[in-house]
């Protein structure tokens, strides 16, 4: 029977028998730990809180409002009907010419009008994965790679490399500058890539930035065009995250320091953008590549017919983002309900000593847990996050899963729960800190497990006795922990 | 060289250099003649009609009526969480409401004679990526699949472009009703092999692709014995399955399975989708159903390069779960279809056309031969280039479907009124009576 299933899967390919898919990594373990033991408010408050899904849920009441006052924006209403056939027909790759106006427009306002974009030059994509898929296709051959700064999202490990055979080459960062991207990195990377014989075709960055939330300031920009002209590399920018930024300093998008520079070979510029950070709607699919290289419009046009948005999205998208007052409102509400959630988070967290990152965008914190590692190493941060998983019953994304080189660091989603969740949340990261804090005992890690456990259920009693404030003792439920 | 493209600084990759796409062969100067002078009933009478656009366009009152009597459909049910679950559901694994209603609408066009487990259903942005995906799966680069000649000129770009795969034909010609033999299977396998390519599989589009037929059982079973012999796969594109103008008389590979009791199902994979049997083609969804796990799980995490919109998944799953609307609209097709073809097969002949016997699809397979001035691939050429400029109808020639014999083209008959039928045969007839 086994011979027979390995027979069988000889029958499929390289790329199939592979496991560049990147779901047999170990960070699965936070994701299933969270399936099987949901969080919910009233039917399972002890559950796993999902705090590793970037996702932003905190608008859309705006858009629900919007969506029942505009019938016509939907092909199945009444009101609309009248143009389903028109639109169910439509399978064009040029995209919905309102479409591309739309989310033209909509790219030029989250970006405070400081740059136009031509609709013109606007190619669909299956999303922002689609998206980054397609321009390595477009861009490098097989073998070939990307220079990417780390910590980076860890789809791109599938989405650069899969089914395109592109590869991907690290760019140090690390809290020393508090992850900036500097041009001795690049070199560095740059250099080692030619040693390994491999040829860079581009540098992909993601800004804002995801794991980080912080943004990338115009000088560091200007020095990156610079780079990449230099060595005749591409330049892929990442902007899916463009509208989270919440306070200052104000997002400065590639697209802005190019108009600054008239020396820079446009031809080497490429934009991914997307709605499903911005908008919140990542089930809709509706990925943007944007370049301003012909021949990849061109040849990434001819390339989206694999990943087309669905016109009756198109549709939809493109009413919500031509109405200039919606759209404003949105953006200016968003923030504000970002900037709000971040406060609450990262000012809970310091009053227990618990640092974050200085970031100013995304969905996310980059917390800092690093004074909690009994060793600077991965196996160390493993071990801490599976506590928390386990014990503390969240799931954040570790470091390591970004390609962090520096251990201890954390990324925690914050937008995707509502405010009494958030609370939650929050208390529960407060207690496990207060406990981690307390003097170490040494103790074999049985033994060690057992205590937590029980401190988890003494701070959960803890908690009850924070919510029923009548019921407040004066003595401390919270036994010695070993940590 | 292709014109237009710039020959960048930086060079881009061999796959976008390459011209696989497909977008610069001649055919392509039949679209642009329509979309510079596009027919219009009444406000370009004299225009080109667009007779090479496989599309549906047949039964939307259908689905027009559909929505407008059940308005819930808009939201799925329920106005206040809807919006924003379904905007944020990205799971790979579909809508289960959406991939059981796809899986049964299935079931239905081929009234049951197969069932299909929803579980199975992996969704696509469309064919085209289901297609390209499988391809990926099945094939590495410098692999071949065989294809029946003549055949749908997209797969040239789905199934070769970017994964590097080649394309072997079989050839088929009209001695059988371009039927595929077994000696036809084996020759092709042989010049592969002759080539140093590995073949990894057949595809075969069933209802055929231009040829407006179904495959007979024979054949199915031939071809799967040819496959297990060779120990390679069968992807069978079932994408007109309900463009059949007889549900009786389509054979899906399923139901062969089913007769085998799913013996060797693990090499056998069907794409289909909703562009052509719904009219929907905007709406990207296309499905692979492989009887094969490690394909499935393997296509479903592919999938998340072209995922179906969730809007999309919603709006359908609540309109195909209605059993009374699909088999109202599969039964109402089928004969709409039917008698578009039976207006065409008509018309034609009285202009003394003869075409392939035909029982499926949005099309005919037109036999001009008898009035090539050479039985050759430049007489029907320029043919066809009269057809387009002086008759002004886009019709494709049989050659940009690979089709070995000279002389047959493919015209399309779903996509427009029955008045602007009638003037398209009234334009055959009249050019026909000159050639005389």
């Amino acid at each position: 029977m086994e011979s027979k299933t390995s027979e069988r899967k000889q029958l499929l390919s390289k790329i199939a028998t592979g496991n560049g898919h990147g779901e047999d990594s170990p960070y699965f373990d936070g994701w299933k730990a969270y399936d099987k033991d949901p969080f919910h408010p009233t039917n399972n408050p002890y559950g796993v809180i999902q705090m590793g899904l970037a996702e932003n849920q905190l608008c859309f009441d705006l858009i629900k409002d919007w969506v029942l006052n505009n019938p016509k924006a939907s092909i199945c209403t009444i009101e609309g009907v009248d143009e389903f056939k028109e639109i169910a027909i439509f399978q064009d790759y040029h995209g919905l010419p309102e479409f591309r106006q739309a989310i033209a427009n909509f790219m030029g306002k989250v970006r405070g009008n400081k740059v136009k974009f031509d609709p013109d030059r606007i190619v669909m994509s299956g999303g922002a994965t689609g998206a980054h898929e397609m321009i390595a296709f477009c861009l490098a051959d097989p073998g070939e790679a990307f220079l990417v700064p780390v910590p980076y999202y860890p789809g791109f490990d599938r989405d650069l490399r899969w089914r395109t055979g592109v590869q991907v080459v690290p760019v140090h960062c690390d809290s020393s500058n508090d992850f900036k991207i500097t041009r001795t990195a690049l070199e560095d990377a740059y250099e080692r890539a030619k040693e390994a014989n491999i040829k860079v075709k581009g540098l992909l960055i993601t800004n804002p930035s995801n794991p980080l939330g912080t943004i990338i300031d115009r000088e560091t920009l200007k020095g990156l065009l610079s780079f990449i002209n230099e060595k005749s590399i591409h330049l892929v920018c990442d902007e899916i995250y463009a509208a989270t930024v919440f306070s200052q300093p104000g997002f400065v998008s590639i697209s802005e320091v190019l108009e600054e520079d008239p020396e820079c070979n446009r031809g080497l510029i490429h934009v991914v953008y997307s709605l499903s950070k911005d908008m919140g709607f990542p089930g809709f699919r509706v990925g943007i590549v944007y370049s301003y290289n012909d021949a990849v419009v061109s040849c990434a046009r001819k390339m989206s017919s694999f990943g087309l948005v669905s016109s009756q999205t198109q549709h939809l998208v493109a009413s919500m983002l031509s109405d200039d007052q919606f759209v404003d409102k949105f953006i200016a509400e968003s923030k504000k309900r970002l900037a709000a959630r971040y406060k609450v988070f990262t000012q809970g967290l310091e009053e227990v000593k618990i640092g974050c990152l200085n970031s100013n965008a995304g969905l996310f914190f980059w917390m800092d847990l690093r004074h909690l590692l009994k060793e600077p190493t991965d196996a160390e941060e493993m071990a801490l996050w599976r506590i928390i998983i386990k014990e503390v019953k969240l799931n954040v994304s570790p470091g390591s899963s970004f390609h962090c080189p520096e251990p201890g660091w954390f990324r925690v989603c914050f937008a995707n729960m509502d405010n009494e969740t958030m609370e939650i949340a929050l208390q529960r990261i407060r207690s496990f800190v207060v406990q981690a804090k307390k003097p170490k005992v040494p103790a074999k890690e049985k033994c060690w497990h057992g205590n937590l456990r029980l401190s988890f259920k003494a701070s959960r009693r803890l908690e009850d006795a924070i919510m029923a404030p009548h019921s407040m003792s004066p003595h401390s439920p919270i036994p010695q922990s070993p940590l | 060289m292709a014109v237009g493209i710039e020959k960048p600084p930086v060079g881009l990759s061999r796959v976008a250099i390459s011209q696989t796409h497909g977008e610069n062969s001649p055919y392509f100067a039949g679209w642009k003649a329509y979309d510079e002078n596009p027919y219009d009933e009444i406000k370009n009478p004299s225009g080109v009609i667009q007779m090479g656009l496989a599309e549906n366009q047949v039964s939307f009152d259908l689905i027009e009526e559909y929505l407008k009597q059940h308005p819930e459909t808009s939201t799925g049910g329920d106005h206040n969480s809807n919006f924003r679950e379904n905007a944020l559901f990205q799971d790979y694994h579909g809508l289960p409401s959406f991939r059981k209603a796809l899986a049964s609408f299935m079931g239905q066009i081929r009234v049951g004679r197969a069932k299909f487990d929803p579980d199975r259903v992996v969704l696509t942005a469309g064919a085209t990526a289901a297609n390209e995906l499988l391809t990926f799966i099945l094939a590495d680069p410098g692999d071949a699949l065989l294809i029946p000649t003549p055949y749908y000129p997209g797969f040239d770009r789905d199934l070769r472009w970017r994964t590097g795969v080649k394309i072997v034909p079989i050839h088929c010609n009209s001695s059988n009703n371009f039927q595929v033999t077994r000696q036809a299977l084996e020759e092709a396998y042989n010049s592969a092999k002759a080539m140093n390519v590995r073949v990894r599989g057949v595809l075969i589009t069933n209802p055929s692709n231009p040829l407006g037929a179904t495959v007979q059982r024979q054949v199915l079973e031939d071809i799967l014995d040819f496959v297990t012999k060779k120990n390679i796969h069968l992807v069978s594109d079932e994408i007109y399955s309900g463009s059949t103008f007889s549900s009786s008389e389509f054979v899906s590979v399923a139901e062969i399975l089913e007769a085998r009791n799913y013996r060797e199902a693990e090499r056998v994979h069907i794409v289909y989708s909703l562009s052509k049997d719904l009219g929907l083609p905007g709406f990207r969804v296309g499905t692979i159903y492989s009887y094969n796990d490690k394909v499935m799980t393997t296509a479903r995490r592919m999938s998340s390069f072209s995922l179906v919109s969730s809007q999309t998944q919603q709006l359908l799953a609540t309109m195909l779960s209605d059993k009374k609307f699909t088999e109202n609209y599969i039964r109402t097709n089928r004969e709409r279809l039917r008698k578009r073809y039976d207006m065409i097969i008509e018309g034609l002949k009285k202009a003394g056309i003869e075409c392939l016997k035909g029982n499926a699809g949005l099309f005919c397979w037109m036999n001009l031969g008898p009035f090539l001035d050479k039985p050759t691939r430049e007489s029907e050429l320029v043919l066809w280039s009269s057809i387009v400029h002086e008759v002004k109808l886009n019709i494709s020639p049989g050659c940009s479907c690979h089709c070995s014999e000279p002389g047959w083209f493919r015209v399309c008959f779903a996509n427009m009124s029955e008045q602007t039928l009638e003037v398209a045969l009234k334009r055959i007839h009249d050019f026909i009576k000159k050639q005389r």
